[in-house]
């Protein structure tokens, strides 16, 4: 196999491109880079399709020995669609958590949701089991001896 | 076996229903079914009498060698009876136990049947896997019968604590399980019992499988959960907690103790702590004044007792032990029930405030009094007759010169002492007369609630005489250590050193009970270093402590944080596996031929553009660009079919991107500090290269011949068609375009469940329903929408659109009525005549789709909503059902005829004009695919279109002010505009 290395080059381009503009914080951004890379990922397949050649379409003439590759092709072929049902589901996303936000001029970006958070905060998370347990100890420890009230007892 | 197990299973799923019907009756039904284990069990005692096993066997994964192989000897025989027998009555009892009202109750019926029928299981299991697995359902059971009451803290605590401590013995028991089934060679607990396997991994295996026996039997240094447990209810206590669950841990170690008793660590690991837990057990019951954890503490005591005995390897010692099994298990369940009872009775389990119960319910105190003199070994009983059975087997083995023998001999007789002393102060604490204490009022109950304890009480009495009857089945099961070992077992063995240690034990157990002032003063000042529960609370907090950290550690950004993660782990592994590749491919060219280099020079300028433009639409425009420029590169390429739908879909992705956009700020918001901005090039460029990288080492690490060469061959003889790409994908590998067509739905249903607010509109928009009201001088009229502007619409103009009169004069474009007008009906017509010539020719069933979803769009973009519902009156999710029903359907109709599924039929004739024709299956299939992907062209419209318009009037009619500047100067491009159904602002 071979390798046009003017394909391989804008298929490294377009993944630089669509990484950088993905992990900004607009949504819109995201989906951009996203956009970028799936097109970038469809060429990589593209490119594993080796050289050139005729539509893979039987004619029964000699161009058939010539043919491309159709097995990329087809790969290619529905992942094109889903990428394009996927894009709309997060443009949907990006709309719906817009719109639910009233975020207004700002846009679509997402925040740091746990930029706030400390140790402290997420162990507050376990304090329910914690404090289960210090409940079960209390109650067996409410049950042991002692000796002022045994004093009292005694037959 | 497994049809007992399997009736469990059904009867515990349905008791829920069946207590809502039957209320605590319940218990009576369900309690039949262990009585019909216990009977069948009974059925079996001919083959355990005459030294055979019952063996059923059902192959479940040969692969791996595991089967559903039960196995009743006459170990599993004693077992099986106690847990089915005990399981019944704790039933039986638990219907007089809990009131009607009770919260959870069909729950806890089923939860503590399917309890039932899994130590049953765990008991037959021959199979060490399946063994394994009962054992660790009865965990995840107990859990959920200790924390019956949800809403009481001390439930939660003690379930979590129980499930957390068994579980981890359990995974470190399955360690044990897969070495030692792997050593062994088989998964037969009696093989690998009879063939006992030797050497360091054995040695390893065995004990990692004790971890697992001391944690569930609540061994130190696991013993504390058992105590916590008594939180539950008073029958979980009885039956989980003293007859079933904590007897497997013992259970196994007497299955193992024939072939591994001898096995380096077992001896001193099982006599030491067996000694140490019945100590401290002991030493903590005598402290007690909640009665039930006196019990507890007891039966901590009394498993240390029983682990010993088991495991201590001589045949005279197993037959003791399974004598005590037994014992204990009647006594035990017997006192648990009756505690249950007095705190039913009296309200509390604290004696300090119990007074005159025995005096009034004589009945209980007698049954009482049976069991706790059995537990204190007390003649003619039976727990007697299993403790001198147990000493006499220790004084023997210390008489041949085990030293063993005489450790466990002194340790469980300085136990028994302590278990005589708590056993008198547990009987006195709940039925003495306390002067100083008023009378306890007692609620009055009915007699059924004694029917178990009773049974209990006098299987106590009647094995003591009759222990005789016992001793041949037990002797079968204790022979499989042949060590002439030949004692038996009896009421009375004559004048013996083991019944003067028995007088012994007794005598000084009453001067501790009499004693027990100065005792309890002597135990105050006995620190409790010994308690291991404190160091699980530690244990605990420390591990949630690392979590927290941890997450904090690793979760503190936002999306774009997780997502840099992610790339650089990408970075950083194959980075590493591209350095240390070999293989690059034979040749690289440049360029395949001189154009390649323009269109890769505009897609690669682009891609680096839109990542730095500051508007949306640019930036998508830009992100077009590249995919256009594949759509060049396929062209070139010989991918005609990959041309077009690229070409169609980057289209149609255009539009969504306006559709949506409209609605947002159109400058994207800057928040990004430049240093964040180079760490994210660094990032970019670097995956960048990676990926380059990869790209050409796969070209060369390509080793097998393509399958393409055989292609075009199935695809004409096979497939019937000349197009490989589409025959590929309705014929040959059709299931995948199946589960693409499927992914195509969810989006769709996706979509449309994220606009639509208020579930999915039914109604379809339309301008009107009479023929009337759609003549040209009704089309005028502006319709039912309030917010558009009727301004110019008198202008009498032609219109080209059904809708345009919906459309306020000045947003409407006469050029583009006009050409929608015109290009629709081919567009509809091209695109069918795409579906059907997809099979020779570029195109199929998602080109064609894509092309219909096009021209619907043009009509969208022409006449908004109304104009949208004329074009294809019909719910987008009636479209993707029906082409989804269209592609299944062919898959399944091939089965009818014998074939596989989706394989292709065809119909081939000579029609005069059209010539040759080959119609087959697949066709159908493909008019699936292009509902389907028409029916999402649709679903998008009418959500990220129509739905969005009408959000959006409705939100300025409400005034909402979003801050977002609204009307045509604001919309950034042309098809914005062209889309736009809004009066101006």
């Amino acid at each position: 196999m071979s390798a046009s290395l003017v394909l391989v080059v804008v298929m490294a381009v377009m993944y630089a491109a669509g990484v950088y503009v993905m992990l900004e914080r607009s949504l819109t951004r995201v989906l951009i880079g996203f956009l970028l890379v799936g097109n970038a990922t469809n060429l990589l397949i593209f490119i594993m399709s080796g050289r050139p050649g005729s539509a893979p379409i039987v004619t029964g003439t000699a161009s058939d020995e010539a043919m491309a590759d159709p097995v990329p092709q087809v790969l290619m072929l529905t992942a094109i669609v889903i990428n394009f049902g996927i894009t709309a589901l997060l443009l949907a996303l990006i709309y719906r958590s817009w719109w639910l936000a009233q975020l207004g001029d700002e846009g679509d970006i997402v925040t740091d949701e746990h930029a706030e958070e400390t140790t402290e905060l997420t162990e507050e998370t376990f304090r329910s089991s914690t404090e289960d347990e210090e409940a079960i100890q209390a109650a067996l420890d409410a049950s042991e001896h002692e000796d002022e009230a045994e004093g009292a007892q005694a037959p | 076996m497994a049809i007992i197990l399997l009736a469990f299973l059904v009867l515990s799923v349905l008791t829920p229903l069946l207590t809502r019907l039957l209320s605590t009756r319940v218990f009576y039904l369900i309690a039949l079914l262990p009585a019909a284990a216990f009977g069948y069990t009974l059925t079996q005692t001919p083959t355990i009498a005459a030294g055979d096993a019952v063996t059923e066997r059902i192959e479940w994964m040969p692969q791996l060698g595991i089967a559903l192989a039960f196995r009743v000897d006459a170990l599993a025989w004693l077992l099986a009876l106690v847990v089915t027998g005990v399981g019944a009555l704790v039933l039986v009892y638990c219907a007089r136990y809990f009131s009607a009202d009770e919260p959870g109750l069909g729950r806890f019926a089923a939860f503590l049947l399917a309890f039932a029928g899994t130590m049953y299981g765990l008991v037959t299991a021959d199979d060490i896997f399946v063994m394994f697995m009962f054992w660790e359902i009865t965990s995840v059971l107990s859990y959920l019968l200790i924390g019956h009451y949800t809403s009481k803290r001390e439930s939660r605590g003690a379930a979590l604590q129980a499930f957390l401590v068994t579980t981890f013995g359990g995974l470190v028991m399955l360690i044990g399980v897969v070495m030692i089934s792997v050593e062994a060679g088989t998964t037969s607990l009696a093989l690998i019992v009879a063939e006992p396997v030797t050497g360091p991994v054995a040695t390893w295996a065995v004990l990692l499988i004790l971890v697992g026996a001391l944690s569930k039997s609540a061994l130190i240094p696991f013993h504390f959960w058992l105590p916590a447990a008594m939180a539950a209810p008073t029958p979980v206590s009885a039956y989980l907690h003293a007859a079933a669950m904590v007897k497997a841990g013992i259970y196994l170690v007497a299955r193992l103790a024939p072939g591994y008793a001898d096995s380096t660590g077992w001896m001193p690991v099982i006599v030491t702590l067996g000694i140490w837990t019945m100590l401290v057990g002991a030493w903590r019951a005598m402290r007690q004044y909640d009665l039930k954890l006196v019990l507890a503490y007891g039966t901590v005591s009394q498993l240390g007792f029983l682990m010993i005995v088991v495991g201590f390897g001589t045949r005279d010692a197993a037959l003791a032990g399974l004598a005590l099994l037994l014992a204990h298990a009647l006594y035990k369940a017997a006192l648990f029930l009756i505690v249950g009872i007095i705190d039913h009775r009296a309200g509390t389990r604290d004696w300090r405030q119990l007074s005159g119960i025995g005096r009034r319910r004589p009945v209980l105190a007698a049954l009482a009094l049976v069991s706790v003199a059995s537990m204190a070994g007390i003649p003619p009983l039976f727990g007697f007759v299993a403790k001198e059975a147990v000493f006499t087997s220790f004084i023997d083995a210390g008489a041949t010169g085990n030293g063993w023998g005489w450790i466990a001999l002194a340790g469980t007789a300085i136990g028994s002492v302590l278990t005589v002393a708590y056993s008198a102060r547990f009987f006195w604490g709940a039925f003495a007369t306390r002067p100083e204490v008023p009378s306890t009022p007692l609620a009055s109950d009915r007699w059924g609630i004694l029917v178990a304890p009773g049974i209990l009480a006098v299987f106590t009495v009647a094995l003591g005489p009759l222990a005789f009857l016992l001793d041949p089945f037990l002797a079968v099961s204790a022979d499989a250590i042949d060590d002439g070992g030949h004692a038996h077992l009896a009421l009375w063995h004559g004048v013996e050193p083991a019944l003067a240690l028995s007088a012994v034990v007794l005598a000084a157990g009453f001067v501790l009970f009499w004693r027990r002032k100065s005792i309890a003063r002597w135990q105050e000042g006995v620190p409790s270093w010994i308690d291991a529960g404190l160091g699980y609370g530690s244990t605990v907090r420390f591990v949630d402590r690392i979590a927290a950290q941890i997450t904090h550690f690793v979760q503190r950004g936002g999306l774009p944080q997780y997502l840099a993660t992610i790339l650089v782990v990408f970075v950083l592994a194959l980075g590493f596996a591209a350095a240390v590749n070999r293989t690059w491919p034979d040749a690289v060219v440049l360029w395949d031929y001189p154009g390649q280099v323009i269109i890769a020079l505009v897609m690669g300028v682009a891609a680096v553009m839109a990542a730095r433009v500051g508007q949306r639409m640019t930036a998508v425009l830009l992100a077009g660009v590249t995919g256009y420029g594949l759509v060049a590169l396929f062209a070139f390429h010989g991918a005609p079919d990959l041309a077009l739908t690229q070409a169609l879909v980057e289209t149609m992705t255009l539009v969504v991107f306006v559709l949506v956009l409209r609605r947002l700020p159109p400058k994207i918001a800057q928040h990004n500090r430049p240093v964040r901005r180079k760490r994210r090039a660094l990032i970019g460029i670097l995956v960048g290269a990676v990926m380059g990288t990869i790209g050409v080492i796969a070209l060369g690490a390509r080793q097998a011949e393509s399958i393409a060469a055989d292609l075009p061959r199935l695809a004409v003889e096979e497939g019937h068609g000349n197009n490989i790409v589409n025959v590929m994908l309705v014929d040959i590998r059709a299931w995948d375009t199946m589960g693409e067509i499927s992914v195509l739905i969810v989006v769709a249903t996706g979509v449309a469940s994220l606009l639509f607010v208020s579930g999915r509109n039914p109604e379809i928009l339309r301008v009107g329903a009479s023929k009337k009201r759609r003549s040209r001088q009704q089309r005028r009229r502006v319709l039912d929408d309030p917010h558009v502007s009727n301004e110019g619409s008198a202008v009498t103009r032609q219109s080209w659109l059904l809708s345009a009169s919906t459309i306020a004069a000045k947003n409407r474009s006469i050029l583009i009525e006009v050409l929608v007008r015109l290009l629709f009906h081919p567009a509809i017509i091209v695109s069918i005549y795409l579906l059907f010539a997809g099979h020779n020719a570029p195109g199929g069933g998602f080109a064609g789709g894509l092309l219909a979803g096009l021209a619907l769009v043009a009509r969208y973009l022409a006449g908004g909503r109304y104009e949208l519902g004329e074009a294809a009156p019909i719910d987008p999710g009636k479209i993707l059902g029906l082409g989804i029903i269209l592609a299944v359907g062919t898959a399944v109709a091939s089965l009818f005829f014998g074939g596989l599924p989706l394989e292709s039929a065809y119909f081939t004739a000579d029609i005069p004009v059209l010539g040759h024709l080959s119609f087959g299956t697949s066709t159908i299939f493909d008019i699936g695919v292009y509902l389907v992907v028409m029916g999402l062209a649709l679903d998008i419209l009418r959500s990220l279109g129509s739905e969005i318009d009408i959000q959006r009037e409705s939100g300025e009619g409400d005034g909402d002010g979003d801050g977002v500047p609204d009307g045509p100067g604001s919309e950034p491009e042309p098809a914005a505009q062209a889309s736009s159904t809004e009066v101006s602002g």
